[in-house]
Formats: C-alpha cells, structure tokens, sequence
C-alpha cells in the first residue's frame, strides 16, 4: 500500500513538473522560436542569483559543519608523541584549505552572478596576461613548498625510527587475520621468535618457530596492553589478506601484508584513564552515551535488549578491505602507567606458546592413549610443516 | 597535410556513391563516428543508471544498518538480501562494482568515448576517425565487456567484491571472500576486454588528430577540447596495459598456480603453496594504471568545460598557452605519483616522500586552470545554459575536493585519513562529481549536434540545480566523519560505539543521495523524450566558434557536403573588437590587419 502511495506521489510530481515546464514553455511564445531552448535574459537573470544563492548555501553547509561537525575530527588530544606534529599540519592545511576554498569559491559564483548575460553587454576581448599566470603558478608553488618542507620533516621523524638506537623500545608484533588481531610480545628477551604461516600447527595460530631460542619466552594476548611513555615497535604480519592495522587515536596506520613485515612505532603519551578524563572524550562519551540511550528506549520499546552504556577505550581497527566481516575486525588497546604494565606482564608472561603447545600436546596424548589411534588430520599437518621447513632452508 | 586530407575527401565522395545503409549498417555496426558515439553514450547512461542505482541501495544499508527493505528484495532477490535485509558480502560487492562501474564503464570509457569520437573529426574538420573499423571494434568490445560485467552479477557465488582496486590475496583467493570466484574471474575477463577497446579507441584519437588536420589547423589552433582528448588518450596508451599486465598475472596466480603477488598464505585451515610475490607489487601495477586513470576520466571533463565557458562566456578561454600546458604538467605528472595510494603499504617510507613530492606539484598546474577559468567568467556576458552552470559546477567542486588533496598526498597526514570516508569524500568530488558534471555539461551542450534537437533547459536548470545542492549535501559532511576515522567499507558501523555519534550525519548524506540521485530521473526523462519530442534546433545554436557547428544538423557520412572547412584563427575570438557579431567561426579568413593570436 506505502508502495503505491509513493509511486502516486511519484507520478503527481512528475506530471506537475512536466506541467510547470509547459508554463515556462509558454512565456516563451513569440520569441526567436528556433531557439526557445537557448537561455536568454530572464533565464541569466534566474540562474543568475541562484549562483548568488548557491554561493550562501556553500558558506552556510561550510559553518553548520564546522559548528555541529567541527569536534569530530580527530585534532588534538593525540595518544602518541608525534600526534601534535600530524595535528599541527592538519590544521595549517585545513586553515589555508579554508582560505583559499572560501576566496575562490566567491570568486566564481560572485562572477557568474555579476556578469550574467544581458542583451546588449559586451564581453571584454582579454586572452592572456603572462603576469598573471606568473603570479597563480609562483604562490602555490611557494605554499605547496612550505607544506611539502614541513610534511617531510614530520614524515622522517614518524617513520624512520632506527630500531637499534632505541634498545629500550618495547618490540610487539600485531598478527592479523580474518577477522581477529593478536599481539606477540617479545617477553623477557626483548626478541621476537621467527614465525612462518607454514609452522602454524593447533595453538601454535601465530606460526612461531618452536625451535628457535628467541621464541621461546614469546606469548600471546588477543588485548593490546602497552605502557605509557616507552617507545613501542610493532611489526605487523597477515596470515591471509591484506589487512590495516589502524589506530587513529596514535595517529597510527600500516598495512599487514602476508608475506612480509611491516613497521609502524610510536610512543604513547596518555593512558586510557588519562584520556577518558580529557574533556573533549568526556562531552564525546557522553554524547554517544545520550544517543544509545535514546537507541535503547527504541530497542525496549521492541521488547529487545538494550544497548550497554559506553566508555572509551583505545581501539585498533582493521581499515583495508580484507572480507564480509570486514567491519568488525577490532581489538581493545590499553594504555597502561608503567606499574600496570609491569603487573600485566608478570600475569601474562608465563603463558608462552611454547608452554601451550606443551600443555595442548599432553592433552591431546592423553586423550588419545587408549585409542592408540593417530587423528589423520594432525598427520597431515605435520607433513606440511616438514615441507615447509625444507622450502624456508 | 592538406594532400592527405585531400586525398581522403576523394575516397569517400566515391564511396559515398556506392554505399546504402541498412538497419544493421546504421545503427548497429556502424563506422560513421557520430552513431558510435551515440551508442557509447547509450551504453553509458545503462551503466551509470545501474552504477548509481547501487550506490543508493548501500547508501540506504550505511544510513539505516541492517534493516528490511522492500527495495533491497525487489533490486537485489533473496540470495543478495534474505527477508530485505542486505547481507554483509552484498554489501562489499555492490561497493565493488559501483565503483568498477562508475570509473571505468561511465567516466572512462562513455564520457571519452562518446565526446572522442563525437568531437574528434568534427572539430579538426576531419571526414571520419582515421580507422572507422577500429572504433566499430572499439565499441563493440567495450559492449561486450559491459554485458560481462552486468553478467557478473549474477552469478552463484557473488559478483566481485574486494573493492574496485581489487587488491589480492583477497581477490585472488575464493577462501577468502565468496565473490573471488566465479565473480572475479568475469570480472578480470570484463577489464581485460574493456581495456582493449580502450586501447583501440585511444589510438585510434591520437592517430586522428595528428594526420587529419583540416587545411589552417595547426595544432595551436585546436580547441582545447582535443587537447584535453589528445593528451588523455596518450595517457591512456601509456597506462592500460600496464594494469592488463596485473590483470593477467592476477589470472595467472588465481588459475595457473603462479605467486605473482602471493606468498605465505594460510586460510581455511591449510597452507597454501605460493612463496615470494608480494601484493605491494600489485598496489604498484594497479595504481601505475589507477593514478593516471583519475586524470583519464577528468582531463575530457575539462576539455570540455573549458569550450563550454568560452563559448558561454562570450570571451575567449583565458590563456589558451597556458591551458594546454597545465594538461600536458597534469598529464605527465600523473604518471609519477602513483605512490600517494601506498604510503602506509609497507613500501620503504623514502618512497613515501618522493611520492608526497611529485603529488602536491600537481596542485599548481590545477592551480593555473581553476584561477583560468575563473578569469574567463570576468567581465563576460555569461549565458548560463545547462551545460554552462554544470561547468562552473565542475569548477566549484574540482576546487572544493582538489583541495583536500593537499591533505590526502602529504604522507604525513595519510597516516590517519587513509581508507577514511574523508578520502571517499574527497576523490568523489574531484573526479566523480566533477567528471560527471563534465559530462552533463557535455550532452547538453553537443544534444542538438547528436540528435539535431535541443534539450528542454527548464528540466535541464531543474537537474543542475538539485544535483548541486546534493552533491554537496553528499560529500561535505562526509569529510568529517573521514576526519573522526570512520573508515571506508564497512558494512555497518554499529559494532563501534566509538562512532555512533556519526550516525546522524549518515542519515544526512543518505538522504541527500537518495534526492539527488531521483532527481537524476529527469535528466533521462529529458534525454529520451528529447530525442523525440525536443524542439528542432538551428545550426549553432550556441553561437560557437568550432567547426562542428559548420556541418549540417542532419547526419552525414564524412560530416560536410562537399569540401571540408578550412581554418583561419583559432577558436576562441569571441567577443572581438571590430567584428559584427560577438562571434567569430574558425572559417572566417583573417580581415586585412587583424590582430592574431596563436597562430
């Protein structure tokens, strides 16, 4: 029924356009026939001001943004020690973008208005002036160099971190997968054990090479705890696609690549609790927090749960295309003070995989002494592992 | 020169003697470039109607997550939305293929193929394209390659849906995703196919405006129109074959075991055996095409916006020099940016900054035509046709989203926009909307040399106008939820209370695309209606200068009865002093003393 309403209504509009058309149509007659459909001074006129018009609405979409928009952007606040650097540039770019978007934009549709065509006006015959694309060519070239000066300098300090001037750097290894994160630290040794996909056996899910010494203090958390202050290394692997390990509150991105690793370091600067507390997350927690509730009324309402009250917490998202649960590929991240992360580590560090490959492996024997039977699926893993250890030689 | 196009005349006057169409001749396999490019553009509007179709059904899915829609069950059938609900792998593929569809099949392939081959002969004051045969094949394959396109999206296991980049291992492996199978295969033979015909058409312009001059036309004496062919078609030839080249090994490592781009791969629960490729060399490959491809699909747009301004400015184009050279800069600077895709790839970051170099000099030559453009309109006498408000649309948002470029090609700030909503925003203003309102701009200016009527400028002011507002209602918010880190395609954003907060601003967008992309129905309304119902037109009803508008308004083959036009000036006096009219054709001899520029 709804279907057919708005098909009819629909329909109306159609016919009372094609109507409203017909009487423009007919303020035509007696004119140059031949070229009714060519504007002509009522047409420049109309289109005329509505250039004027159009001119307010892209100043007035551009304030209502800023003003009901302008806190989403992630600028200021930054979790990480080069943040203030990619915010500041952010903001000489977003400022300078704003200047010379509002001035050219006046420029071009103030023109269009002021110089619609009217019977009689002359343009003027003016092809060329070299100074004046002197002028338009030199001063973005002169901004652009100021901002390509400025971005490279920021972009070599992110990015070309030399991993052996930082010895005190805390090494982890973010491990992508459809659809999941895992975090490989490094343990007492501060080395990561080498890993192949082709190793991955039962709970040894990350690959690790069992034989290797460096390995064997290696353990696994699927939350990413991290303590305040200290340089962090992260080296991403996939074990599928091509993922991204996002975290935009660090001002942090790279993509996970199967195959190879690749690098991303930063150092946290405030800790979860910090940044719950920083008033632009308080006013966003709470905003989100009136809209959920607003949401859950609804979902009561339907005789559905509702929905849990939110607080903040640092998160890693997945941020490249990598299959249909694509949108909830996530992972709690936790900045700690250095004594919670002490105290993290001294719950979590025991667990090694090398310790739950044991555990699994005793497990699996003991279930299957009385069977005296080999599972076939296991056998076959196996084989591959002996042929892949061959290949990586 | 003019012994060649002599000769040429000779040959087709005799051929025209012999010669009768037949229905299939005419209209089907036709040689006669004006009907094929009639046909690209047919082509053209199918595509972009299913093109946009799909961006407002995934509109609707992002806006209202997860809800039942009669819409979705009637469009997408149970399998792609059981119970009206779009299912998570739908969702991806409709992305995917919008945007396939959107660039290559509509932007590319309709907007240079139907303005190419329409404006090529007609404004050098050539009989036909150089090789009639070749753009008959052109069209034909790039049909085919539609047909198996839209026939993708049929298939059992899901049309392609790794995005339109098509990054493996995820398109290369079916484990990985339902529409790497079937779906994926059709759609590399869809590009490999579609990337001949282009291939074809594109030689077949650069060929044509280099031997088939008219007598006078130098080539500082082209419309800017064929400049801007010209050149993306040499940009075309340069960078196609180097994305079938990924195409092929893509095929290669999907269906012959080779590891082009795969290596150390467990899915499913097994190992698979590819070692030593790498998908950065993909990224590499594909973005080598996909850089240039966005100057591919907009440098036409500007072409013909840059006609479109004189002629409806009643002034000449402001620095017609300096014009060609900022498209022969963007040109060849597009070709050695590619890397602005891939600074956080894992590519070494020295890359990165050499890339964040080459990419932000690109502003300036864009710099020179936007301020160009602009100087055009002062002091005219602007008569704002249809076709003339989409090309100061085209102008207006080339400079909202070309500015944002500045964020998006330094590396440093990629870092946190990258695969946000703010680069979607941001590449769908500059070269979506902008090269759509080309190409609106364009039919409605060269309707009346197409059809040899005009279409109705009410409708057509109506069009503009709605379409405007909304593109910005569209893509201007959408900046900001890039700027909150909202990334791109994602199926629902509901599992991150972190961004609820955004989704208001998703209902806005939705409902401006929804509004804008109805109103679209006018614009085809217009069109077809007009084809039969339009007012007949006069000769040149726009009072333009080039030649196309010397030839009779009833098709021919070989565009003129009789000999073809010589060229005296170059097509921009408009408005000169010490004429009568505020125009002056190309085929108007120089009067004793008059003043010429760029001879």
């Amino acid at each position: 029924m709804t279907t057919l309403l708005v098909l009819i209504v629909v329909v109306l509009l159609a016919v009372a356009l094609w109507q409203l058309t017909k009487i423009f149509d007919l303020t035509q007659v007696g004119k140059n026939v031949n070229n009714t459909q060519v504007a002509n001074d009522n047409d420049n006129n109309i289109n005329g001001y509505l250039m004027f018009a159009f001119l307010c609405f892209i100043y007035l979409t551009t304030i209502w943004c800023l003003v009901y928009y302008g806190h989403f952007p992630l600028i200021g606040d930054s979790a990480s020690a080069h943040g203030p650097e990619i915010d500041n540039l952010m903001v000489i770019s977003m400022v300078l973008i704003f200047v010379v978007q509002t001035i050219t934009q006046a420029l071009l549709h103030y023109f269009a208005f002021k110089y619609r065509g009217r019977e009689g006006q002359t343009a003027l015959y003016f092809s060329d002036s070299n100074r004046l694309e002197f002028i338009w060519s030199i001063i973005p070239a002169i901004v652009l160099a100021v901002l390509i000066l400025y971005g490279l300098y920021a972009w070599t300090n992110i990015m070309f971190v030399d991993e052996k001037e930082h010895k005190d750097a805390i090494v982890i290894e973010l491990y992508a997968q459809q659809f999941k994160w895992e975090a490989r630290y490094s343990g007492a040794d501060d080395v990561l054990g080498k890993a192949n996909v082709r190793y991955i056996e039962g709970v040894n899910n990350l690959g690790v090479d069992l034989s290797d010494p460096n390995a064997q203090d290696d353990f696994t958390s699927s939350e990413l705890h991290i303590p305040k202050g200290t340089r962090i290394i992260f080296k991403m692997r996939s074990q599928d696609v091509l993922h991204s390990a996002y975290m935009p509150h660090f001002r942090a991105q790279m993509n996970c690549v199967p195959g190879m690793v690749t690098n991303f370091s930063f150092i946290p600067t405030l800790t979860t609790a910090e940044m719950r507390e920083k008033p632009a997350m308080v006013e966003k927690v709470a905003n989100i927090n009136d809209i959920r509730a607003k949401k859950s009324q609804a979902l009561i309402a339907k005789g559905e749960p509702a929905l849990e009250p939110y607080t903040f917490d640092y998160l890693l998202l997945c941020n490249k295309i990598c299959g249909a649960s694509h949108y909830n590929m996530q992972m709690k991240v936790v900045v700690d003070t250095p004594e919670e992360y002490a105290a993290w580590l001294k719950e979590n560090a025991p667990k090694t995989i090398v310790q739950a490959v044991k555990n699994a492996a005793a497990e699996a024997k003991a279930a299957e002494t009385p069977a005296q039977m080999k599972d076939t699926s296991s056998t076959k893993s196996k084989d591959t592992t002996v042929v892949a250890q061959a290949e990586v030689k | 020169m003019s012994a060649e196009a002599h000769n040429h005349d000779h040959g087709h006057d005799e051929h025209e003697h012999h010669h009768k169409d037949t229905f299939i001749t005419k209209y089907i396999f036709s040689i006669d470039h004006k009907m094929i490019a009639k046909q690209y553009l047919l082509t053209g509007i199918v595509m972009g109607v299913i093109g946009v179709g799909m961006s407002m059904l995934f509109r609707m899915q992002i806006a209202w997550p997860e809800e039942s829609f009669k819409l979705f069950s009637f469009f997408l059938g149970e399998r792609m939305a059981p119970g009206g609900v779009m299912t998570n792998e739908t969702y991806l593929s409709l992305v995917t293929i919008h945007g396939t569809i959107m660039v290559f099949f509509v932007l590319t392939a309709a907007l240079s193929g139907t303005f190419s081959n329409l404006l090529i002969p007609l404004q050098i004051g050539a009989r036909d394209m150089a090789s009639g045969l070749l753009n008959m094949i052109s069209y034909w394959l790039f049909f085919v390659s539609s047909v198996i396109m839209v026939c993708s999206l049929f298939v059992e296991s899901g049309p392609a849906s790794a995005g339109w980049t098509i990054y493996p291992p995820l398109s290369a492996l079916p484990q990985a995703i339902g529409g790497s199978g079937t779906g994926m295969t059709l759609w590399l033979v869809s590009m490999a196919v579609f990337i001949a015909a282009s291939l074809l058409g594109s030689l077949n312009y650069i060929v044509t405006v280099i031997n088939l001059r008219t007598k006078g036309m130098s080539m500082t004496r082209l419309p800017l129109t064929i400049w801007a062919f010209f050149i993306t078609a040499i940009i075309g030839v340069i960078s196609f074959p180097v994305l079938l080249s990924a195409a092929l090994m893509l095929i290669m490592d999907r269906s012959f075991g080779t590891s082009f781009f795969l290596s150390d791969i467990y899915i499913a629960g097994e190992v698979l055996h590819y070692q030593g490729g790498s998908p950065v060399l993909f990224e590499h490959l594909f973005w080598f095409l996909g850089h240039p491809e966005v100057y591919i699909v907009l440098l036409p747009a500007l072409g013909i916006t840059s006609e479109i301004i004189a002629t409806n400015s009643r002034k000449p184009i402001f620095g017609y020099r300096a014009m060609i050279m900022s498209i022969i800069a963007i040109a060849f600077l597009s070709t050695i940016v590619w890397g602005h895709h891939m600074f956080i790839s894992g590519m070494n970051p020295f890359l990165g900054s050499v890339f964040t170099f080459t990419t932000l000099l690109i502003a300036i030559p864009s710099a020179v035509k936007a301020f160009n453009y602009i100087t055009t309109l002062w002091k005219g006498n602007l008569q704002l046709n249809p076709a003339m408000l989409f090309s100061i649309g085209l102008v207006s948002t080339f400079i909202t989203g070309g500015l944002t470029g500045i964020i998006l090609g330094d590396s440093t700030l990629d870092i946190n926009v990258h695969d946000t909503y703010f680069v979607v925003a941001h590449f769908h203003l500059v070269m979506g909307i902008s090269a759509l309102y080309g190409m609106f701009a364009g039919i409605y200016h060269w309707y009346p040399k197409m059809f040899g009527r005009m279409l109705n400028k009410n409708l057509g002011y109506i069009h503009f106008w709605v379409t405007a507002t909304c593109a910005y209602g569209v893509f201007f918010p959408m900046h900001f939820i890039g700027m909150a880190g909202l990334p791109r395609r994602y199926y629902t954003n509901t599992n991150f209370p972190l961004f609820d907060d955004l989704q208001n601003v998703n209902v806005i967008i939705t409902t401006f695309a929804l509004v804008g992309g109805a109103f679209q129905l006018v614009f085809l309304y217009n069109f077809f209606s007009s084809i039969f119902y339009g007012k007949r037109t006069v000769q040149n009803p726009w009072r333009s200068n080039t030649l196309e508008w010397t030839a009779p308004i009833e098709h021919m083959h070989g565009n003129w009865p009789g000999e073809i036009p010589h060229v005296y000036r170059w097509p921009y006096d408009y408005s000169k002093p010490g004429h009568d009219e505020d125009f002056v054709p190309q085929t108007v001899p120089m009067k004793p003393g008059e003043e010429q520029l760029h001879h």
